[in-house]
């Protein structure tokens, strides 16, 4: 595979969790659509490193699963602890930060 | 370091000290300290003062040096400081005696003497200073000391009022005073005495320069000294503690535009039309004063007149030429004045506060101590044979007929029948007559304490001896040891050979205007007490005006208060409230306005926020790229 498919591949993947991100309504779908923009990330970055023959970009790919592994622990527990208090985690109902 | 750089810094050490500690400390331990303080530069005088006649100048340090401009903080020692430092600390010190009596009731015992010696402090480093800028450092200390000690009872409206008017009076002169020393300086270069008489000597000093700066100096010198037309704050002073009264009046403050003059003696007498507006001052202001004083009621309102009219005399006497006379005048006058006003103190003091002269009465024998100090003191100032005041004042006539200035002259001569007048009108009704004081106040009557009349007694006894150390040439040229003392600095009056026979002459027709005033005096309120009403009914127009003193007061307040006043609020209302507060309200309104715009940006949905970070990485990408 090409490194520039791979670089398109990760293009495509972030429109679409761009694209869920803004169309679903539900909380907990729209945090997987982060996920999918995060790994479409990851995959321009590896795509690009193949192609220029370094390793930093690698790197860096570890660096950015392990803060999303934390990302998500923290995002889903205060995912867990909305629907607690307020039974619901549909974000058309969440304006308490309106100024 | 020589003795008498501390002479102002020991009164400085006690100010210094009470002012912080004044509450906590026994009353005993403050006046204590307060008149230690003043006794320790009492006998530091005395000893500099013994300790040779010469001038001695001690430098501590450069004080300002900008560009061309040069003060130093420099202290100068000569016959004419002596005489001013020794009046100062000894009176002084009686007074300060005095008031641990007199104020030993007061609730605030602590900042009165505070007060008292930051006065003392000032007044000595006026008198101290080389140059007029550390002079006017004094000079602005008493004036600052005048305003808190006339106000000390400051809950009364009256006492706050005149203490404010006393400092913005002053002020008034100061101005002067300043403009004065800004003349000299940038017409000599140089602000040091001893360098002001030289450039006067070798004509470095433009005479037109030294006349502005004199005339100049002296506008200062009518404010801090209560001339004509600046003296209307030092009646309404009578607010104050009496004993601050009598500080004010005969050691510290009002003295200081005499010295002034005299301590610019060379640029005084370089210019002859400054020394006639002096004399003139001088000599309207004793005679009109001396009017005024005829029908105040109050006990220290007619002595608060008579100073203004013996400083005239002062004034008189320097503006003559006289300047060791005017000094002499100066010397005596702080024993006869403190004296009486102490006595006067006394007096209110047993009347358990009373101080209008229709009711008291009948004095004479309740206060068999303070009614012979006051009489003393009353013959003194009234310039009756052999007391004191009788050959200063007498010194500085001679002068002013020897010079030619007969004008002023006829107007001390009939000055001094008014002063005699005028004690003893003060005399016959507080001590002669009926008791016309409630039977209340009779019954609380009562002599005051050794450590208020052993003060008096000492004056007493100066006022009757002080006048013989300036005798006239009449006993022999050698007789007046004063002016001999103050002649390396004062210079002889041309006046000294004015012959026996004038002089004689001079002597005869104030002693015949003095007893005249006694005998006035005694015709109007001792053998026929209801003559004062008939007179005064006679020109009911003319009492009313002398007892709103000619309407002067009246007068600056229509024409220079009013006026400023209402400026004042118009600039308040159109540029305070219309400019500056408006500016700074408008400012507070403009951000929360634009607070509330951007908090529309705020609407609490995950979308707009993610939308707008959208937004900005598409614009960041954007600019990136293109």
């Amino acid at each position: 595979m090409s490194p520039a498919a791979v670089v398109g591949l990760s293009l495509v993947l972030f429109v679409l969790g761009v694209i869920a991100f803004f169309v679903k309504r539900d909380l907990l779908t729209q945090f997987m659509a982060v996920e999918i923009m995060l790994n479409a990330a990851n995959l321009a970055f590896l795509g690009l490193a193949r192609g220029s023959a370094r390793i930093d970009a690698q790197v860096i790919v570890f660096f950015v699963m392990t803060v999303a592994a934390a990302e998500a622990a923290v995002g889903l527990a205060i995912i867990l602890h909305l629907y607690r208090r307020r039974k619901s985690i549909r974000t058309d109902e969440l304006d308490k930060l309106r100024g | 370091m020589p003795a008498f750089v501390f002479i102002p810094l020991a009164p400085a050490v006690g100010a210094l000290v009470l002012f912080p500690l004044g509450r906590r400390l026994s009353r005993r331990s403050v006046s204590t300290l307060a008149c230690g303080s003043v006794a320790a530069s009492f006998v530091l005088s005395v000893a500099a003062a013994l300790s040779g006649s010469g001038v001695r100048i001690h430098r501590l340090f450069t004080w300002i040096q900008a560009g061309g401009f040069r003060a130093e903080a420099a202290f100068r020692f000569d016959p004419l400081a002596a005489v001013m430092v020794l009046v100062v600390t000894g009176v002084g010190l009686l007074i300060h005696v005095y008031s641990a009596g007199y104020m030993s009731r007061e609730r605030d015992f602590g900042r009165y003497f505070a007060c008292l010696n930051l006065f003392m402090s000032a007044m000595l480093l006026l008198v101290l200073a080389d140059n007029l800028v550390l002079m006017f450092v004094g000079w602005e200390g008493v004036g600052l000391c005048s305003y808190l000690l006339i106000g000390y009872w400051f809950e009364k409206p009256a006492a706050a009022d005149a203490g404010k008017k006393a400092f913005l009076v002053n002020r008034i002169g100061d101005a002067g005073f300043l403009l004065g020393i800004l003349v000299l300086w940038s017409a000599a270069g140089t602000v040091s005495f001893a360098g002001l008489s030289e450039a006067v000597a070798s004509g470095a000093l433009a005479p037109s320069a030294a006349a502005a700066a004199a005339v100049l100096l002296f506008i200062g010198a009518t404010g801090k000294s209560a001339q004509i037309p600046l003296y209307v704050w030092l009646p309404d002073a009578m607010e104050g503690p009496t004993p601050v009264s009598a500080l004010i009046h005969a050691a510290t403050m009002v003295t200081a535009g005499v010295y002034m003059v005299a301590r610019l003696n060379p640029l005084y007498a370089a210019s002859s039309s400054a020394s006639g507006i002096v004399m003139l001052v001088g000599a309207l202001t004793a005679v009109y004063a001396g009017v005024l004083a005829l029908v105040q009621n109050d006990i220290k309102r007619v002595l608060a007149y008579s100073t203004i009219s013996q400083l005239g005399y002062m004034f008189l006497g320097c503006g003559a030429g006289a300047y060791a006379a005017g000094i002499f005048h100066l010397f005596t006058h702080a024993f006869f004045k403190s004296l009486l006003f102490l006595a006067a103190g006394s007096v209110i003091h047993a009347l358990s506060g009373e101080q209008d002269l229709r009711k008291m009465g009948g004095l004479r024998k309740l206060l068999p101590r303070t009614y012979p100090a006051f009489l003393v003191g009353a013959l003194a100032i009234s310039g009756i044979p052999f007391l004191s005041g009788f050959f200063s004042k007498d010194a500085i006539l001679l002068t002013a007929f020897a010079g030619g200035h007969v004008f002023a002259g006829i107007l001390g001569l009939a000055g001094g029948g008014l002063t005699a007048f005028y004690m003893f009108r003060l005399v016959f009704l507080a001590f002669f007559g009926s008791r016309r004081f409630s039977a209340e106040v009779e019954s609380r009557l009562h002599e005051s304490p050794a450590v208020m009349t052993r003060p008096l007694l000492i004056l007493a006894f100066c006022s009757i001896v002080a006048g013989y150390v300036g005798l006239p040439a009449l006993f022999g040229e050698r007789a007046n040891l004063f002016f001999r003392f103050l002649a390396p600095v004062a210079g002889t009056p041309a006046s000294g050979h004015a012959g026996p026979g004038a002089e004689a002459a001079l002597l005869a027709a104030s002693t015949i205007s003095a007893l005249a005033g006694l005998f006035l005096a005694y015709l109007f309120y001792v053998r026929n007490p209801a003559l004062p009403g008939r007179v005064s009914a006679r020109f009911p127009g003319f009492h009313h005006l002398l007892l709103r003193g000619f309407g002067v007061d009246a007068l600056y307040e229509t024409a220079l208060l009013n006026p400023l006043l209402r400026g004042s609020k118009a600039v308040y209302r159109r540029f305070d409230l219309g400019v500056i507060d408006a500016a700074v309200n408008g400012a507070g309104g403009a951000a929360g306005l634009l607070g509330k715009a951007l908090a529309l940006l705020q609407t609490g949905w995950v979308k707009d926020y993610a939308l707008a970070i959208l937004l900005g990485a598409v614009a960041f990408l954007g600019v990136l790229l293109f």
